[in-house]
Parts: structure tokens; C-alpha cells; sequence
């Protein structure tokens, strides 16, 4: 490797490791706010004190959560112009606009209100106190709301024009309701929903397996699950929708997920394969005849691009084919789990069976990996572009040296690993010790 | 009459950036001092800024926001030639911020080591910006005494950190703490003096531009006031740390406000000293009016329930346990 393009690959591995370690953050709290709205005003409707244990055990662990938010989203603001100068010089007067927003309208509310939510319970009204918990709640959506518009834009550039040379944003709502935003930020919602719902069922299933009696513990298990069973197939329903309009704007990423190499007709649903990127073929193929045409074009015999039609101008194939399919697997597994508990839950009184608590157990973070895989085919899906057809990886590269880059990466590794393990342990443990009233 | 925003997003930063270095600067100086106190005191320390610490950090992403929407060209340069100190920082900030949650949630020598880490983070976080900012003020030059210089910087404004921290823990608790908080102070004032002193002295040294901008006459006679001014806040401090609980911390705010505005008045116009003006570095005017009348619409909404949550917790540290 030349020194330019391995300066590239750790600029890329730096900045990638650093804002997936980031978004498992927001992913829980962006709807785990709501989870203590709702348990808060389960309690000041009922004034059963059960509930306010509840909200005190979930806000201890919000608490966790958006400290490592914010610790690891500082980091990201130096690097958007550390380890990408290029981006900011070419598409910074749409990007810097986005991110000023979000720092603006969104990051302020949600850490003021924060401070009042966590230790003002006893110096203000329960009103103003449930209040500050909406605020945050809504802080944490209005950022996920703006950091996608940026996001989508990358994919589906929209609304923009040049003046001078310099590309400038002509219609700020186009830019912001770019084609692919409304179907992300939808998903994206939905994915927090669903990993901060099996956090609540996985957690308190781990803590019934110890204390079966744990009245508090159950009623957390029963709205997690619920929740689950209620989001997951509008999730799957909001991500088939948002492949269909991945195939209309950027149709390379699907070839890729789809690992379809050369354009055809009636195309088969490669279920199984270990893609061959140099060899451009599959190996080990296991298929179903004609179904991605079926899937993506409601028409079994419809002609599908292949990559053939883009090389070698498109994404890499096999870490987007296993993304994906790992995505999807979760997915099912999701679904199976919320559904069957829901079944056995359907009764107020009922309680899960111990096979059922280990499952949920078992996927506590279930979330994050769905997350992150789905993370990583939208944003390797649109290589070799940074911004799609405007500006590419290696453009938006440079300026800090290899050495520089390999020191605070390690740096940035050690730290990660170690807050990562403490987050886990700790909540684990918190949740482990139940609710106290 | 045109806008000159460059100059209006100038301003917006220095005074986003002035009001992370007071909020943040005491949270760090409290997390600086924390050795220096027992274990029940600590968690009062911690209680005093528990409810603040996370809305104070995020200045700091405004102001490195402002400098990246604004002046997005000085943005990859400074960073780009800090990089390593903005690292140090960054993780510097990250074990301080999990520290502080999870100190809280920890027992027996868990808890002891995220005490330290909670030290630890915030000495190497404010030490790193200590060192930014006097490699910045150098221009990035290379040569060791200006890296002398930078740490001297760094050694400085912890000092300033730990006299914002040690004033605000007198303002906000009681007692053998408070007594022991105004001790602290003194020694912070130290730090500051040496530090206020160097960087006037040294800037001028190393900087043309700086030394006219000072020091031609007749300007030298009325800019002369924003060193007196400094002196007689620093002196205020000083006589007033053992009558007043709340004087001291405003006349650290005001040693800390002269001395950002003289440091801007030496850098001023440019964003990277002698290397890119405000106006070369400056972002397209389409995109610095759209965030402009955001932030005209949002800031005053943001600067009220800022209020609003100090006020919650106005006075002294309750010692009653919370949430957590």
C-alpha cells in the first residue's frame, strides 16, 4: 500500500470505529427517553411507588448512556475536520449549517434538561420535572433528526447549486428533505425504539432470573416486550420500504447487498454465498430463483442492475452482503422472541417461562448489532463517495500524519474497550440489583 | 450597510469559547482538586456540578462548531496541527465524563479508581487545552522553547482552572470544605499570575503583529487598561476570598474575561495567527446567514433555560443523595 492510501485507511478506520462506538449511544437513548416519560407518568397518574423505583433504576442507566453519548459525540466534532479537512472545504456550507442546528436545537436542550431531570426532583414541581424529561426526550429526536439529514444528504444529494465554484445549498428544505431522509430517519427511529425496548426486556429478564418475584422487574420486561412486538414488523415493513428507495437512488449499494454481479433478468435471492471481489462471482451460492426480482420489483421476471453496470465504481461487495444478512437475521430473531412473549404475556397476570427470560437476556444488545450492521451497509454502500457523485473518500482525506493518526488511534482504542466493558458491566449490574423503592 | 459576518461569527465563537473555558473551567477545576479532599467531600464537590457539567461541555462543541461551519479552512488547519493535544483532550474529557457516573455507582476500590480517573481526565484535559492554546498563540512553531512555552501555558491554566473550581466550591458549599476551598484559591491565583503574566510577556516576544498592536503610542496608553483592569480583578479576588462567598468567583470570571479579551485583541483578525484572516477563512454568506438566524432565534431560548436550571439549583450543595 502506498503511504497516501494507508494514511486513508486509518483516517477511515479511526473516524468509523469512533462513530460506531458513538451511535450505540443515541440508538438507546433517542427512545429511551420515552420509556421514562412513560414510567413517569405511570407513577404520577397512580402514585404507586413502584413505578417511581422503576423511572429512578431506567434514569441511572439514561444517566450512563448519555455521558458516553456526549463524550464520544465530542470527540466526532474535531474529527469531522481532523481527519476529513476536505470535507468541510467542499460541502461545508450544507454540512456546517446541519451540524449548527444540531448543536444549537438540539444538544443544549437535552444536557440542560438533563441536569434537571437527574437531580431536581426534589427542587421542582413533579409538572416541571416530567417537563424536563419531555425536553430531553425531545432534544435526543431533534438531534437524530438533523445528523440524518446530513447523513441522507451524503447518500441522496439534493437542493444544492454552486455559486462561484462554490457548492452552496439553493433550497434548504430540498437539501434537508433530501429523496432517501424521510425512509432513514424512519428506520433510524424505529431501530432506536427496538434497541432500547430489548434493553428493557433484556435487562429485566436478567433480573427475574435471579428475583422471580420482582413485581417492578416484570412490569419492565412486559413493556419492553410489547413494544418489541409492536415495533419490529413495522420495522421490517419501513426497511423494505427504504431498500425499494435505495434501489432507485443509489442502485449500486443494493447490486452490492444483493451481491448481484452481472444485470439480468428474473434474478435469484442469493440467501448464502461467500462473494469473490476479485474474482467478481459467488462462491458456495445457495439461491432462490427469481426472488430479488420478485422483492425489489414486485415482478419475478424484472431485469435488476448488476454491478457490471458500475464497476469499478462501487462499494465493496462481501461486507455489505454479510451486513446485511446479518441485519436481517436479527431481525427475524426479533421478531420471533416479541411475539412469542407477547403470546405468553397477553394475560396481565401471566409471566414468561425461564427459556423466554434467557432469550430476552441473551439479546439485551440484540439492538446495537442490528444497528451497526445496518450502519455499515449505508455508509460502505456508498463508497467509493463521501458524498454521493459530488466528492469522494480520498478527496476528503489528508493533513494529519501516519504516525499521529496510528498513536491516538491506539489511544482511542484502549479507551473505547475499556469504557465499552464498564458500560456493560455496570448496567448490567445496576439492573441486576433491581428496583429499590 | 452590509453585515460583516465573519466578524459577527468571530464574535459568536470568542464568546462561545470564553463561556466553555468559565462553565467547563470550574468543573475541571473542582475535578482538578478532588485529591485534596475526603471522601464525603467529594461527593459534595461532585454534587456541585453534577447537574451543569454535561450543558457546560457542550459550549466547547459549539465554539469547535462555530470554527468549523465558519471558518471551516482554520478549522483542519488548527486541528490538523493539534492534533495530538486535541486527542490528549478528547480522551482527557471522555474518562472525566464516564468517571463521573460511574464513580457513583461503584464501591470499594472501583470507586477509588474512578475518583482518579475523574482527576486524572481533568488534569489532562485542561493541561492539553493549556498546551493548545500556547502552541496556538506561537502559531504552531517549531523549537523547543516554544514547546517550553506551550507547557508552561498548559501548567497555567490549571491554575486557572483550579482558582475557577476552588471559587465556585466556595460559592456553593459550607464549612471545613468552603475553609478549605479559599485555601486552594490562593494557590490558583498563584498559577494565574504566573500564567497572565507569561503569555502577555511572551506573545508580544514571539509576534510581530502582536507587539505593534500593543504597544505603538499612543495606543499603548488606553490599552494599558486591560492589564489594569486584570490586576485590580486579581486583587479584588485576593482581598475578598476570606469575607465574601460569592465575590471571589465573579472576579475570577472577570480575570478570566480580560484576559480572553486581550488574547483575542492580539489575534484578532486572524483565525490562525499571522497565517488566515476571519475573512479568508470564512464559509460561504448563504450558509453563515441561515445558521446566523438560527442561532439569533435559538440562543436567547437556549441562554434562558440555562438560566432557569442554574436557578434550580441555586445556594449551596445539598447534601441529600440524588438519583443515582
Amino acid at each position: 500500500m502506498t503511504e497516501a492510501s494507508e494514511a486513508l485507511l486509518l483516517a477511515r478506520t479511526q473516524f468509523g470505529l469512533n462513530i460506531a462506538f458513538h451511535i450505540l449511544f443515541p440508538a438507546i437513548n433517542v427512545a429511551l427517553a420515552w420509556f421514562l416519560v412513560y414510567f413517569r407518568v405511570r407513577h404520577l397518574r397512580s402514585g404507586d411507588p413502584q413505578w417511581l423505583a422503576t423511572y429512578k433504576l431506567w434514569v441511572r442507566i439514561f444517566a450512563l448512556t448519555f455521558a458516553m453519548g456526549v463524550v464520544s459525540g465530542i470527540t466526532m466534532s474535531f474529527q469531522f475536520g481532523t481527519n476529513w479537512p476536505g470535507y468541510m472545504l467542499k460541502v461545508g456550507n450544507i454540512a456546517g449549517p446541519l451540524l449548527a442546528y444540531e448543536v444549537l436545537t438540539a444538544f443544549f436542550l437535552e444536557a440542560t434538561f438533563l441536569g434537571v431531570m437527574l437531580f431536581g426532583m426534589n427542587r421542582v414541581s413533579p409538572r416541571v420535572h416530567l417537563l424536563a424529561t419531555v425536553m430531553v426526550g425531545v432534544g435526543t429526536a431533534l438531534s437524530a433528526f438533523w445528523i440524518l439529514a446530513l447523513n441522507s444528504w451524503m447518500q441522496t444529494p439534493a437542493g444544492h447549486g454552486y455559486d462561484a465554484g462554490q457548492l452552496i445549498a439553493e433550497d434548504w428544505l430540498q437539501v434537508i428533505f433530501n429523496p432517501s431522509f424521510p425512509y432513514r430517519l424512519v428506520h433510524m427511529l424505529l431501530a432506536s425504539g427496538l434497541t432500547a425496548a430489548f434493553l428493557v426486556a433484556g435487562l429485566s429478564a436478567w433480573r427475574l432470573l435471579r428475583a422471580p418475584q420482582d413485581a417492578g422487574a416484570a412490569r419492565t420486561l412486559r413493556s419492553g416486550a410489547f413494544v418489541a412486538a409492536v415495533l419490529t414488523p413495522l420495522q421490517i415493513v419501513a426497511g423494505d420500504l427504504h431498500g425499494l428507495n435505495t434501489l432507485e437512488h443509489q442502485p449500486a449499494k443494493i447490486a452490492a447487498v444483493e451481491a448481484i454481479w452481472h444485470t439480468q433478468k428474473g434474478v435469484p435471492l442469493v440467501l448464502f454465498a461467500i462473494p469473490d471481489d476479485a474474482r467478481r462471482r459467488n462462491d458456495f451460492a445457495i439461491e432462490v430463483p427469481k426472488l430479488a426480482s420478485l422483492i425489489l420489483r414486485h415482478d419475478a421476471e424484472a431485469e435488476l442492475q448488476g454491478l457490471d453496470r458500475f464497476a469499478p465504481e462501487h462499494p465493496p461487495v462481501a461486507p455489505l452482503f454479510f451486513a446485511f444478512r446479518g441485519m436481517v437475521a436479527i431481525g427475524v430473531l426479533m421478531l420471533a422472541l416479541a411475539w412469542t412473549a407477547a403470546w405468553c404475556l397477553r394475560r396481565r397476570a401471566a409471566v414468561l417461562p425461564r427459556p423466554l427470560l434467557w432469550g430476552f437476556a441473551a439479546f439485551t444488545f440484540s439492538g446495537w448489532i442490528a444497528t451497526l450492521c445496518g450502519w455499515l451497509v449505508t455508509e460502505i454502500g456508498r463508497q467509493p463517495w463521501l458524498v454521493t457523485g459530488i466528492l469522494r473518500t480520498a478527496e476528503a482525506a489528508g493533513g494529519v500524519r501516519e504516525a499521529s493518526l496510528g498513536a491516538s488511534l491506539t489511544g482511542y482504542l484502549l479507551v473505547y474497550a475499556v469504557m465499552l466493558l464498564a458500560y456493560m458491566v455496570v448496567i448490567t449490574h445496576i439492573a441486576g440489583e433491581g428496583a429499590k423503592a | 450597510m452590509t453585515l460583516d459576518l465573519p466578524l459577527v461569527f468571530a464574535l459568536l465563537m470568542g464568546a462561545a469559547i470564553l463561556a466553555y473555558v468559565v462553565l467547563d473551567g470550574y468543573d475541571l477545576g473542582v475535578g482538578m482538586l478532588m485529591p485534596g479532599a475526603s471522601a464525603a467531600e467529594q461527593d459534595v464537590m461532585v454534587a456541585s456540578i453534577g447537574p451543569f457539567w454535561d450543558a457546560n461541555e457542550t459550549w466547547l462543541v459549539l465554539g469547535v462548531g462555530i470554527l468549523l461551519v465558519a471558518f471551516p479552512a482554520a478549522h483542519g488547519w488548527i486541528l490538523g496541527a493539534l492534533y495530538l493535544p486535541v486527542a490528549g483532550m478528547l480522551i482527557g474529557l471522555m474518562l472525566r465524563g464516564v468517571a463521573f457516573e460511574f464513580r457513583v455507582k461503584a464501591e470499594g476500590w472501583h470507586r477509588e479508581l474512578w475518583n482518579w480517573l475523574f482527576w486524572f481526565g481533568s488534569f489532562v484535559a485542561s493541561f492539553a487545552q493549556g498546551f493548545m492554546l500556547g502552541r496556538y498563540l506561537t502559531a504552531f512553531q517549531p523549537g523547543w522553547a516554544y514547546f517550553l512555552f506551550a507547557l508552561l501555558v498548559g501548567a497555567a491554566l490549571c491554575g486557572g482552572y483550579v482558582l475557577l473550581g476552588a471559587t465556585w466550591l466556595v460559592l456553593r458549599t459550607e464549612g471545613e470544605l468552603q475553609r478549605r476551598a479559599r485555601a486552594w484559591a490562593r494557590w490558583g491565583l498563584g498559577w494565574v499570575a504566573l500564567g497572565v503574566a507569561l503569555v502577555s510577556l511572551a506573545t508580544p516576544l514571539v509576534s510581530e503583529a502582536v507587539r505593534e498592536k500593543w504597544f505603538a503610542w499612543p495606543r499603548i496608553l488606553y490599552m494599558s487598561a486591560l492589564p489594569l483592569a486584570t490586576l485590580a480583578a486579581w486583587l479584588w479576588v485576593w482581598r475578598s476570598l476570606d469575607r465574601s462567598d460569592g465575590k471571589p468567583f465573579a472576579g475570577t470570571v472577570a480575570i478570566f474575561a480580560l484576559a480572553f479579551g486581550g488574547l483575542a485583541y492580539s489575534v484578532f483578525p486572524y483565525v490562525v495567527l499571522g497565517g488566515m484572516t476571519i475573512w479568508q477563512a470564512a464559509a460561504h454568506p448563504s450558509a453563515l446567514m441561515v445558521v446566523l438566524v438560527g442561532a439569533a432565534i435559538v440562543l436567547p431560548v437556549l441562554v434562558g433555560y440555562t438560566a432557569f436550571a442554574y436557578r434550580v439549583f441555586r445556594g449551596k450543595v445539598r447534601t441529600e443523595r440524588y438519583e443515582h
